[in-house]
């Protein structure tokens, strides 16, 4: 995972935060527009619209959260 | 190119009382010459229009009302009295919550995600008609006409970290520096390709006691600076509790077939709610109690508000439809 500019949060349970990033490349090298100032990416790999979470992991069970 | 008819100036409501009533024509007429005082007979949903109306003035205002009424202070004096009133009756509700002030962002994420209020999205995702939905939107649009609005006041009461993360959520919501881009914006777009006005308030009539409270709940928390906790914690509420129902209302609204526009509302929802959330909570609340201790009970309590008002819009809106909740 690479980014080019920017901070970023874990959230606990949820996504990663990213912010200020052009575009945002995933793990497969594959490339995503970024027109928001920040994004969250799923961590929890369920999300509907990946890369970017889409809260799916508040319906999972604790155990299958992200760390 | 035409003017959408969100830019025109709302108009006062139909009076719901003597209360609601009186306080229209003197701001129609005079504004100084109202009376301060809540007759005997005004009703809870008289009380809260006049306040829904009041609250208005610090907004746009309306096209019948002069634009000094908003700082009159006879005006002021019945905002206030009102506004005391609906807080005593939010805190009587308020049972409290244990947390930690050093794990206080995952204590107010649990307490929000633990909600089991009744929802009006699961209806809608399998079993709601076109009428229901349209009705939904409608009495919706008293908010999200002007989306994110009232937690801008709260902005100028913050110290730097939670105020910043705010700024970041706003410039968000108000389309990034891109007008086509505000969420009153795509909300309205979606109003017009189904039909409804588009001009904020035009609704009102319709709308029961459950919709002007929630509202007023909102300004309330916005407008008042010793409020700045209950008014980020009922941000944080509203976000966490945003992007899941924005999904089953995606499917829902496809399921009827209903305009892209409106979809494409929700469906941005499910992805900006994923990150507002996040801020909202950790950035935000978590930074604003850090900084601020003796607001972190009161973070909870608008948290818990926001929760209670929907449980309440729900119940009202899923029992018109003769839907147990
Ligand atoms: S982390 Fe939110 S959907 Fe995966
Ligand atoms: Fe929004
Ligand atoms: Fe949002």
């Amino acid at each position: 995972m690479t980014v080019a500019t920017g901070d970023s949060l874990v959230c606990p349970g949820g996504p990663l935060l990213l912010r200020g990033c052009g575009t945002y490349t995933d793990e497969d090298g594959f490339e995503y527009p970024v027109d928001r100032p920040v994004v969250a990416v799923c961590r929890c790999g369920f999300s509907n619209r990946l890369p970017w979470c889409d809260s799916t992991h508040k319906r999972l069970p604790p155990d299958k959260r992200p760390d | 190119m035409e003017t959408m008819s969100a830019t025109r100036a709302t108009a006062l409501p139909g009076p719901r009382g003597p209360l609601s009533e009186q306080v229209m024509g003197a701001l129609r007429r005079d504004p100084a010459r109202l009376t301060p005082t809540r007759p005997p007979g005004a009703t809870e949903e008289d009380a809260a229009l006049t306040l829904w109306v009041l609250h208005e003035l610090s907004y746009r205002g309306f096209g019948d009302v002069s634009p000094e009424a908003e700082w009159e202070p006879s005006v002021l004096a019945l905002r206030r009295h009102l506004q005391r009133d609906l807080e005593a009756r939010l805190r009587s509700r308020w049972p409290g919550h244990e947390f930690s002030t050093e794990t206080f962002a995952d204590d107010l994420m649990a307490f929000i995600e633990a909600d089991d209020g009744p929802s009006v999205a699961s209806y809608v995702h399998t079993q709601a008609t076109v009428e229901q939905v349209l009705e939904l939107l409608r009495w919706r649009s008293i908010y999200h006409l002007r989306e994110a609005d009232p937690s801008t006041w709260t902005l100028p009461r913050l110290t730097n970290a939670p105020k910043a993360a705010l700024a970041e959520l706003q410039y968000d919501e108000y389309g990034s520096g891109r007008p086509d881009r505000l969420h009153a914006h795509l909300f309205a777009q979606a109003m017009e390709a189904l039909g409804l006005s588009t001009r904020h308030g035009d609704y009102l009539d319709e709308c029961p006691l459950e919709v002007l409270e929630m509202n007023n709940v909102m300004t309330l928390f916005g407008l008042d600076g010793r409020l700045r906790g209950a008014s980020m914690g009922h941000l944080a509420a509203f976000e966490v509790t945003s992007s899941v129902p924005s999904s089953r209302l995606v499917q829902g609204l496809t399921r009827l077939g209903m305009a892209p526009e409106i979809i494409e509302y929700y469906a941005e929802h499910v992805v900006a709610d994923s990150v507002h959330d996040q801020i909202a909570v950790r950035l935000i609340c978590a930074a604003l109690a850090a900084d601020e201790p003796d607001q972190a009970e009161d973070i909870f309590f608008g948290a818990f508000t926001c929760l209670d008002q929907e449980a309440r819009f729900a119940r009202a809106i899923l029992g018109r439809w003769g839907v147990a909740a």
